[in-house]
């Protein structure tokens, strides 16, 4: 178990690194100068402006350099300032990240416990009217993008029903109720899609486990199939499905992007599509960088989870 | 099926393509009841009726559309669905069929050149990490597991943030993070083919490596690859949208079906159609090639688990 973990720690180090570069990286995209972007569209700056900026963002050093400081500024726990606001990140993503981590949090939920309960009785009850159910949501659900099924959620709950508002963001420690009332439709957004999937993995993993010899021998030895079900189908057929939820999950928060920016939430994903728009090229780095972190680690805990799951890997060397 | 950000799963082949299959016919233990295999067909072939009207209006689109996607009429803004405005008009008073008729042309352009670039990188890299092995597969592999930690939209939104917004910028961003997909599944199957008998007789025989690559190799990849090039037309038809909803790619007039409903949602209580119309299209265009995907993995090959 120890060399497992161990060898799944060491295998994470040079995808950090990777990811580190590549977010490094990306600043250097910015065709011409982002110094002459980070003043503003004065076009008047004059050069020892410009140089000074240069310089104070370190774009006047040769890359290997510039990448050793940043990493170890990164390190530090400091991922730089905003061209625009001049803040921290560090502090606007402190303040910015429990938003999203929250959306992420009841979208993976929304998403889970409609997938695993209908996926598992689709496939239980293999052409019935649950499976057709499971079938056709899902082909819907992975096709309709966010924006789509947020677009039409707010049309109907919130323009025709009026049951929730549009847009607008309360805090969760101010006003509970108020807070899962604007995090109800963006969460359903960023959810359903993501259920579809799930639903679909859920259903075809326990569809092949059900076809194997040893379901087949817990069934001809007289278990009840609920036991059957919980023992020998569901455990098996967890693997898979762990698999593409860390994975999807972790994806959710590309997807909160979009849908943070359609309902105002002031989480890290309008964050960064805000500083698109004003060309503040360290927030995008920075968030870039901190999402990426998340995958990551999500990874290692679906890892873990394994290990969890099937204690075959418990064991082995 | 596929699909990575915005509604997608994994391509992950946890089953790679054996190369030894032929040899040993064990039936595959699917016990699919007459009618499922029906709606299964049937769903593929409605998928594929979808992606042939799709590509014919986004070839023609444009020729057949009743007005320029562009043409404001300013009398008619916001009309409902009817009469001269098959789709209703938008907030310009500009049609909506015609601009959607436009906008297909957009989203296929995109969708044929992401794929492609992902396509031909993918399958490049793939081949070379998968036959050649060593240290070579190992920093592929490893720059492919770099890519694939970031989310897709969100390293396409990233990318797209540095170079610039513009429709080509918008097609590189969608290829490259999509990469990694293709050159999975190449290198997969690559491994296990490079065991194959017939490769190493070739080998023996005095074939160069390109020759093994070209003629023994890359033919036995065609399957796989079809599929996951009609999947992933469909993640980059939804990943376009996404975007243009988000404001980049394209500059306004133009008609994205994406940047069609994100300009209409300050409308939607008074006419739901401008936005909903072009959504249903994405929806449609999408779900089409998820459709004929899935089929077509199901008649290549079903063993294939993407």
């Amino acid at each position: 178990m120890r060399t497992y973990l161990l060898a799944r720690l060491v295998l994470v180090l040079p995808v950090l690194f990777g990811v580190s570069v590549v977010t490094f990286s990306l600043i250097r995209l910015v065709p011409g100068d982002p110094a002459t972007v980070a003043l503003g569209p004065d076009s008047r700056a004059r050069p020892e402006d410009i140089a000074a900026i240069r310089a104070s963002y370190g774009l006047d050093e040769p890359a290997p350099v510039q990448y050793v400081r940043w990493i170890g500024h990164v390190l530090g726990g400091d991922l730089g300032k905003s061209f625009r606001s001049g803040r921290s990140l560090t502090e606007e993503l402190a303040l910015r990240l429990p938003v999203t981590i929250e959306l992420t949090v009841l979208a993976a939920v929304f998403g889970l416990v409609p997938a695993l309960l209908v996926g598992i009785l689709a496939a239980v009850r293999r052409n019935s009217g649950a499976d057709y159910v499971a079938t056709v949501s899902t082909l819907v659900g992975i096709s309709v993008p966010n924006f789509l099924l947020a677009t039409l959620l707010v049309l109907v709950f919130s323009l025709w029903l009026r049951w929730l508002p549009p847009i607008g963001y309360v805090e969760l420690n101010r006003d509970p109720l108020g807070n899962l009332r604007t995090m109800l439709l963006p969460a359903l957004s960023l959810g359903l899609p993501f259920a579809a999937i799930m639903m679909r993995i859920t259903r075809s993993s326990v569809l092949e486990v059900l076809d194997q010899d040893h379901v087949r021998v817990a069934r001809a030895k007289g278990l009840p199939s609920t036991s059957v079900l919980r023992r020998h189908v569901l455990r098996n057929a967890a693997i898979p499905v762990i698999t593409v939820a860390g994975i999807q999950v972790a994806r959710l928060l590309g997807g909160a992007v979009i849908v943070e920016s359609i309902f105002g939430l002031p989480g890290i994903g309008r964050f960064v599509f805000e500083a698109i728009g004003t060309r503040d090229y360290p927030v995008v780095q920075g968030v870039t960088l901190v999402v990426a972190l998340a995958f990551v680690i999500v990874s290692l805990i679906v890892d873990l989870l394994y290990a969890v799951v099937d204690p075959r890997l418990r064991t082995a060397s | 099926m596929h699909q990575v950000d915005a509604g997608s799963a994994p391509l992950t082949v946890s089953a790679p393509v054996d190369a030894g299959r032929a040899a040993s016919p064990e039936p595959v233990h699917r016990r699919r009841s007459w009618l499922r295999g029906l709606l299964r067909q049937r769903l593929a072939l409605t998928g594929l009726l979808i992606v042939a009207i799709y590509v014919v209006v986004a070839i023609v689109g444009g020729w057949i559309a009743p007005f320029s996607f562009s043409a404001q009429h300013v009398p008619d803004r916001l009309k409902p669905p009817g009469g001269a405005y098959l789709l209703g008009t938008d907030e310009f008073g500009r049609d909506i069929l015609s601009r959607l008729l436009f906008g297909a042309g957009i989203s296929f352009q995109v969708g044929v050149i992401a794929v492609g670039i992902s396509g031909i990188a993918g399958v490049l890299l793939g081949l070379l990490a998968g036959y050649v092995g060593g240290w070579l597969d190992a920093v592929l592999t490893l720059i492919m597991d770099v890519v694939f930690a970031f989310p897709a939209v969100l390293l396409a939104i990233a990318i797209i943030a540095m170079l610039g917004s513009s429709l080509a910028n918008v097609m590189l961003a969608i290829g490259v993070v999509n990469t990694p997909v293709f050159m999975r599944v190449v290198r997969g199957s690559t491994l296990s083919l490079h065991q194959a008998t017939y490769v190493e007789a070739a080998v023996s025989l005095g074939a160069s490596t390109p020759r093994v690559l070209a003629r023994h190799i890359f033919p036995n990849l065609t399957a796989p690859l079809i599929v996951l090039a009609s999947l992933n037309f469909a993640f980059a038809v939804l990943t376009e949208a996404s975007l243009s909803f988000l404001g980049l790619g394209n500059k306004p007039p133009s008609p994205s079906w994406g940047s069609m409903v994100s300009s209409s949602y300050g409308f939607l209580e008074i006419a739901p159609w401008a936005a909903l119309f072009p959504g249903l299209a994405i929806a449609l265009a999408v779900l089409g090639f998820n459709l004929l995907g899935d089929g077509l993995r199901d008649a290549l090959d079903p063993r294939l688990r993407f």
